[in-house]
């Protein structure tokens, strides 16, 4: 007979077993058994994970978020019951509305003890269930096997998401035979809806006789790996294509059918031609109003063709005349096969006149300004030029991250972690921690001085993993997002926008992270230099104009095209 | 705005706990009140049926649906309108025997209704009536106009549909036959 072994050491084979190598966590009282069994599998012969202690559990979602989206892989979090678990509910509620496959495991009292309101006890499966794709209370060792791999499968199949384990301290403790599972099959679950041959049927015959097509790109064919599939269906058909900021890396920038970013803040010929458009093609997107203003008014003339892997996101916000319900890595070819090789070089001409108009009146006077003082888009736009377009992009939420979707440029797959769908400042510096031990390439994380201080406890995690993130701080002492709206739309009343900054120098000293200060235009070419030469950490604070505003604009609530060039 | 209708969900799940609540906050969320619900085990061993009514309009209920569905233990979720269905629901009607006995004219309208008597002691007589909503509550009103009632209940729906619709147990057995999903 085998010997047992207690279901805290059940999970680390079974995290073994599921490939997981890099755990962000942070200890407590209900959670305590399988920390310690951490100890014999991050060190030794034993040693399977590297374990990454976050500041905060909040963090450690996000860490969990930027290491999946940038890997691929599923990222893990381990944190205690009551406050810990309660702490990783913005980044669960984060990954489930940007589809990211992350497990998170929190520890739970003792079963004896449930609905008795122990201590740091709270009800996690409940609170979890509506922001959560699956969640699940582990109440015995024997279940350790089948819950983690059912997790994780779960997790990464079909459209990606959170999943949260909830580990009952005596399950932690009991023991167990071990027996390893590969759970590969949910009778109730479909993650790869079968194709239907006659939609796709459908679908080539719209785009064979359209003369003004567009393609929407969203993160689903990230997701789906598959970038050069929607090349070649693209590339076949000749279809401008537009991508969502999820989806920003899934085209390359410099790909002469890229037309641009999508949505409220994106190019502005791409937001004009969705009214233009004769059929219009949604990939691995879930036309969110952030990308389609008025919904009401938002491309009515155009035949729209969705591909999605999820079948709830038909008709959702847009209807829909053909629905292509499968992965894109099957559709996206079963389409291009059917598809006449097309020439809309003179639909595609069109957009020229829009882009120098926004390149002109917007997008000049953003990166390449020459007097006053330094704005975001310069800055971005020197980091993105000074990194050989080869870093990965991981932004704050707020002006901060409108600047770097618009103005960084993108060669490879995979490139961006951004919070897209909650829209949760405090992501970008643990998210930018996590997509370190996921690459090498350079990882710049853009944050403004809000969003900084939202997760700032993570300095002291980079300081001890030596984390090579480069924050670039866009310091405008505002919160810049909502003081834009405030004096757009609220009159210019500001209110409690204007925020008082700490010393940043002196937080970067007590973490010993390298740190430098530009205030000046002719300064900032040579400190992003000097900033990227850098091995590790690097703080660098830039000192913006306090009332920079994004543009272009389509005001929320608005139609696409009433998308404004100026205030 | 598209006209309302009364819905009928009819949604099979696996029998682990907390797909009540799941399916619950989907209607939640969407601000639409469930009127009548009824869960129970199917004919399918381990596979729990639930019964839901609601008032919506059809792209509503279409993307209710389809939430529901998108639940990792829920095996299928459709939506009928009545026409589609065989429909039953339970009327308890509590009486009070003394009125009962004193006017003959209670007795005719429960016989007329179709309705059964199922217990009768001095005190109470229980009258039953299985139909739908309207015919329940017709009788309602009938005795209540007497004066007799001293307690009335109503069960949720119950349904099986009319048509050839999908069956869950050869969704199921098409399933377990892949055995296997990629990823």
């Amino acid at each position: 007979m085998k010997d047992k072994i207690t279901g805290s050491e059940a999970l680390m084979l079974a995290l073994k077993a599921e490939g997981v190598k890099t755990i962000f966590g942070y200890p407590g009282g209900s959670i305590m058994p399988v920390y310690d069994a951490l100890y014999d599998y991050t060190r030794g012969n034993k040693k399977a994970f590297d374990h990454i202690l976050v500041r905060h559990e909040q963090a450690a979602t996000h860490a969990a978020e930027g290491y999946a989206r940038v890997s691929g892989q599923v990222g893990v979090t381990i944190v205690t019951s009551g406050p810990g678990a309660t702490n990783t509910l913005t980044g669960v509620a984060d990954a489930m509305l940007d589809s990211t496959p992350i497990v998170v495991i929190a520890g739970q009292v003792p079963i004896g003890a449930l609905g008795t309101d122990a201590f740091q006890e709270v009800d996690l499966v409940g609170v979890a269930q509506p922001i959560s794709k699956w969640s699940y209370q582990i109440r015995h060792a024997d279940d350790v096997a089948w819950a983690v791999s059912r997790a994780f499968y779960i997790a990464r199949t079909g459209r990606p998401g959170p999943v949260v384990l909830d580990f009952t301290k005596n399950a932690q403790v009991e023991e167990t035979n071990w027996q390893p599972q590969k759970v590969n099959f949910v009778r109730s679950y479909v993650p790869y809806p079968e194709l239907d041959a006659e939609a796709v049927r459908a679908a080539a015959e719209l785009i064979n006789n359209a003369e003004r097509p567009l393609a929407l790109v969203g993160q689903g064919v990230e997701l789906g790996n598959a970038q050069e599939e929607l090349k070649a269906f693209l590339e076949k058909a000749d279809i401008p294509a537009g991508r969502t900021m999820l989806g920003l890396s899934a085209l390359p920038s410099n790909h002469p059918l890229n037309v641009g970013m999508l949505g409220m803040h994106g190019n502005y010929a791409v937001n004009l031609k969705e009214q233009e458009c004769d059929v219009l093609i949604a990939i691995g997107m879930r036309f969110s109003d952030r990308v389609t203003g008025n919904v009401k008014t938002y491309a009515r003339q155009a035949k729209v063709i969705h591909l999605d892997i999820d079948r709830s996101e038909i008709d959702k916000n847009v209807k829909t005349d053909v629905a292509v319900v499968a992965d894109c890595k099957t559709s996206l070819p079963a389409l291009t096969a059917l598809l006449k090789k097309n020439d809309h070089s003179e639909w595609r001409a069109s957009f020229k006149e829009l882009d120098e108009k926004e390149r002109v009146k917007v997008i000049e006077p953003a990166i390449h300004p020459t007097e006053g003082p330094l704005l975001m888009g310069e800055v971005v736009n020197t980091v993105a030029e000074q990194s050989a377009d080869d870093a990965v992009l991981v932004t704050d939420v707020g002006q901060n991250q409108l600047f770097a979707t618009r103005y960084f440029k993108y060669h490879h797959k995979r490139s961006i972690c951004t919070s897209g769908g909650l829209g949760t400042m405090g992501y970008g510096l643990p998210a930018a921690i996590g997509a370190t031990f996921a690459t090498d390439r350079q990882v710049c994380c853009f944050m403004g001085d809000g969003g900084f201080q939202m997760c700032i406890e993570e300095l002291g995690t980079i300081m001890e993993q030596q984390a090579p993130v480069k924050m670039i701080v866009m310091n405008n002492n505002y919160l810049g997002n909502v003081r834009q709206w405030q004096d757009m739309f609220w009159k210019r009343r500001k209110s409690f926008t204007r925020m008082m900054n700490p010393c940043y120098e002196l937080i970067a000293q007590g973490y010993n992270i390298p740190y430098q200060a530009v205030t000046d235009r002719k300064d900032l070419a040579a400190a992003v230099q000097k900033m990227l030469a850098t091995k590790g950490p690097y703080i660098l604070e830039c000192a913006i104009l306090e009332d920079d505003d994004v543009l272009p604009m389509t005001p929320p609530g608005m139609n696409v095209d009433d998308m404004m060039l100026e205030i | 705005m598209e006209e309302k209708k009364l819905y009928t969900l009819l949604v099979y799940s696996e029998n682990v706990a907390g797909i009540l609540n799941q399916v619950t906050a989907v209607f939640t969320r969407r601000q639409v009140n469930i009127e009548s619900l009824n869960v129970s085990a199917s004919s399918i061993p381990g596979v729990h049926k639930y019964t839901i009514t609601a008032w919506s309009d059809e792209d509503q209920i279409v993307k209710i649906t389809r939430q529901i569905e998108k639940k990792i233990d829920v095996v299928k979720a459709n939506y009928f309108t009545d026409d589609q269905l065989f429909i039953r629901e339970t009327g308890l009607y509590k009486l009070a025997t003394d009125k009962v006995l004193e006017n003959p004219e209670i007795s005719r309208t429960v016989r007329r209704y179709e309705a059964s008597i199922t217990e009768v002691n001095p005190t109470y007589t229980i009258v039953m009536k299985h139909g739908v909503t309207e015919q329940i509550i017709d009788l309602y009103r009938a005795l209540d106009a007497y004066g007799c009632v001293l307690q009335y209940t109503r069960s949720g729906r119950i349904a099986v549909t009319r048509g050839k619709q999908e069956q869950v147990s050869e969704f199921l057995e098409e399933r377990e036959k892949g055995l296997r999903d990629k990823g």
